[in-house]
């Protein structure tokens, strides 16, 4: 072997190890600094002087601070921690940098809101991060829709819930389901079919995978929710009919109270216990469903971490 | 170390010197006394962080300048004096010419890099009176910059032993930018999907990470820097250093010198 083709060997072994252990150890400098990333980001809270030092490219500043908003909400939701502290500010300046960002509010209004693990735990702060929003995007209908969202779900303030989807439907560019929506929530009459439409909507308007599979979640888990309602009432029809529980399916299909035996989205049949109520037979198989679940048992939640569709 | 890499190393160092590398020093010596002396007297209770911050940043830039615009005639300008033949007519490799460079290069900046943080310290003790046990992580920030000229020698050396010296700066200089956003880099290709995703991770682990090896704003704040950091902070710039020679080693030994 000649003595340049030996050095070209060494080069390349050296070269492909390095490549190798520099990946290596770049994770393991992310996993170092994985928490001082997002506090260093907030030594500068000022959307001013962040402004100033951007020299102009605070678009590309704004997305550098909602890429890490986002990073640190999906560390701490992996970790499962309750500590979301620094989320509220790396929004706000987020958004602040960048105050057309749509979905800085709309995914962060989400990540804000429900109580932890599922999220930081401040309505309050989410309620302020969409009215910042609308304040300055008056014609973006999705916003409104988050806002009366929260309203909805958050506060059980159906006043205002109907005020913001009223608000969304006047403007130029909006859903068909926004005036549905304000009306419902004005009568706050059918919840099951208001919280349908909530959720299909969220399906319609977006192309996010993970958002569209959190809606499609939530919208097994009502047909759950009101099966299991609409069960229990059969239930108690029969009782008051004959005196007694029913003690199968069976008989409440005897008494023409039910046709075929009723199954979840999943395709289980629903178990009628002894003591007359429902449950499904695999709790922890459809998320969020709130009625079904055997007594003492909470309702089971997704463990992935929302990551939103920047494009 | 090699003797013949050892001399090519001195001879840079001794012509970096003889080119009045370190009259940056004046420059740099000027800004912080200047910023030292002001702002006492313009701002309240923020001495510490300004001198702390100006003068890592100054080191970080001053050496970074240096280091790429020495770095990309190492090569250039010694094929333009035809003094490369005579070197290479002699018994050294090229291989040996091209770390020798390398390591001529970096003892240029390690020599800047101690002057300038004799005078962080200096102007520290000029605002604050006395030393706190704080500082020593001033030392760690100098500690990074260091490895910082390391990996932005070896990407001036890499890029020189192929292009022109205006592209080889304007190379090296674009990936010191992208590499300060390294981690965000990283960040990003993490959310994005399908092949996009994946071509945007192998860019972002290709490129020099800049951003971890900065903690000027850290200790500043008189936070501490982990151990951990300090080791894979050394092993990363020690590996992509080699990477990035290992890469010039190649081109350069193909390189028609006729």
């Amino acid at each position: 072997m000649t003595a340049t083709r030996r050095v070209n060997l060494v080069a390349i072994a050296v070269l492909l190890i390095s490549m190798a252990g520099g990946v290596v150890t770049l994770d393991a400098i992310d996993h170092t600094r994985r928490q001082s990333l997002a506090q260093e980001a907030l030594y500068v809270r000022s959307s001013k002087a962040l402004r100033r030092m951007s020299l102009g490219y605070t678009g590309l500043l704004a997305d550098i601070y909602w890429t890490r908003a986002v990073q640190y909400f999906g560390e701490q939701h992996h970790a499962n921690s309750r500590d979301f502290r620094l989320l509220a500010p790396l929004l706000e300046v987020t958004t602040e940098l960048d105050p057309r960002l749509l979905p800085a509010y709309q995914f962060g209004a989400n990540f804000l809101a429900p109580q932890p693990p599922s999220g930081a735990g401040l309505p309050g702060a989410a309620l302020a991060l969409m009215k910042y929003g609308i304040e300055h995007n008056p014609n973006q209908w999705q916003l409104y829709y988050n806002m009366g969202f929260l309203y909805y779900t958050e506060f059980k303030d159906y006043a205002k819930a109907a005020d913001a989807f009223a608000q969304g439907a006047r403007l130029p560019v909006t859903n068909p389901f926004m005036p549905i929506l304000a009306a419902q929530m004005a009568q706050h009459a059918g919840e099951f079919d208001t919280a349908r439409m909530l959720w299909s909507t969220t399906y319609q308007s977006t192309q996010d995978a993970l958002v569209r599979q959190n809606a499609i979640e939530h919208l097994l888990a009502l047909r759950v929710d009101e099966d299991v309602t609409q069960l229990e009432q059969v239930v108690e029809e029969y009782r008051e009919q004959t005196g007694r529980l029913p003690a199968s399916m069976g008989d409440l299909e005897r008494a023409g109270l039910i046709h075929g035996t009723p199954a979840d989205p999943k395709g289980r049949p629903y178990r009628l216990m002894p003591e007359g109520r429902i449950e499904v037979q695999d709790s922890q198989s459809i998320f969020f469903i709130t009625k079904g679940l055997p007594p003492g048992v909470a309702p089971p939640q997704p463990v992935r971490i929302a990551e939103p569709d920047l494009k | 170390m090699n003797s013949r890499i050892g001399y090519i190393a001195f001879n840079t160092f001794r012509e970096a010197v003889r080119d009045r590398v370190l009259y940056n020093l004046i420059a740099f010596a000027l800004l912080l006394s200047g910023a030292a002396i002001l702002v006492g007297e313009i701002s309240i209770d923020i001495e510490r962080l300004v001198v702390v911050n100006l003068g890592l940043t100054a080191v970080s830039l001053f050496g970074v300048v240096i280091a790429i615009f020495i770095g990309i005639g190492l090569v250039s300008k010694e094929i333009d004096k035809r003094t490369l033949y005579t070197v290479l007519s002699r018994p050294v490799r090229r291989w040996e010419f091209v770390v020798g460079k390398f390591f001529g290069l970096t003892g240029t900046l390690v020599v800047n890099t101690l002057f300038m943080a004799l005078g962080v310290f200096l102007a520290l003790l000029y605002v604050v009176h006395r030393f706190e046990k704080i500082d020593a992580w001033v030392l760690v920030a100098l500690y990074f910059i260091v490895l910082q000229f390391l990996i932005v020698c070896a990407l001036a050396l890499f890029f020189s032993s192929f292009s022109t010296p205006l592209m080889s700066a304007v190379f090296t200089f674009a990936l010191f930018v992208i590499g300060s956003m390294a981690e965000d880099l990283r960040g990003f290709a993490r959310i994005t999907q399908g092949v996009g995703g994946w071509l945007a991770m192998a860019i972002a682990y290709l490129v020099p990470n800049f951003s971890a090896l900065n903690v000027i704003n850290q200790v500043a704040h008189g936070d501490a820097v982990p151990g951990r950091l300090i080791l894979y902070n050394s092993v990363y710039a020690l590996l992509y250093s080699a990477m990035a020679i290992s890469g010039a080693v190649l081109i350069f030994q193909r390189r028609n010198l006729k």
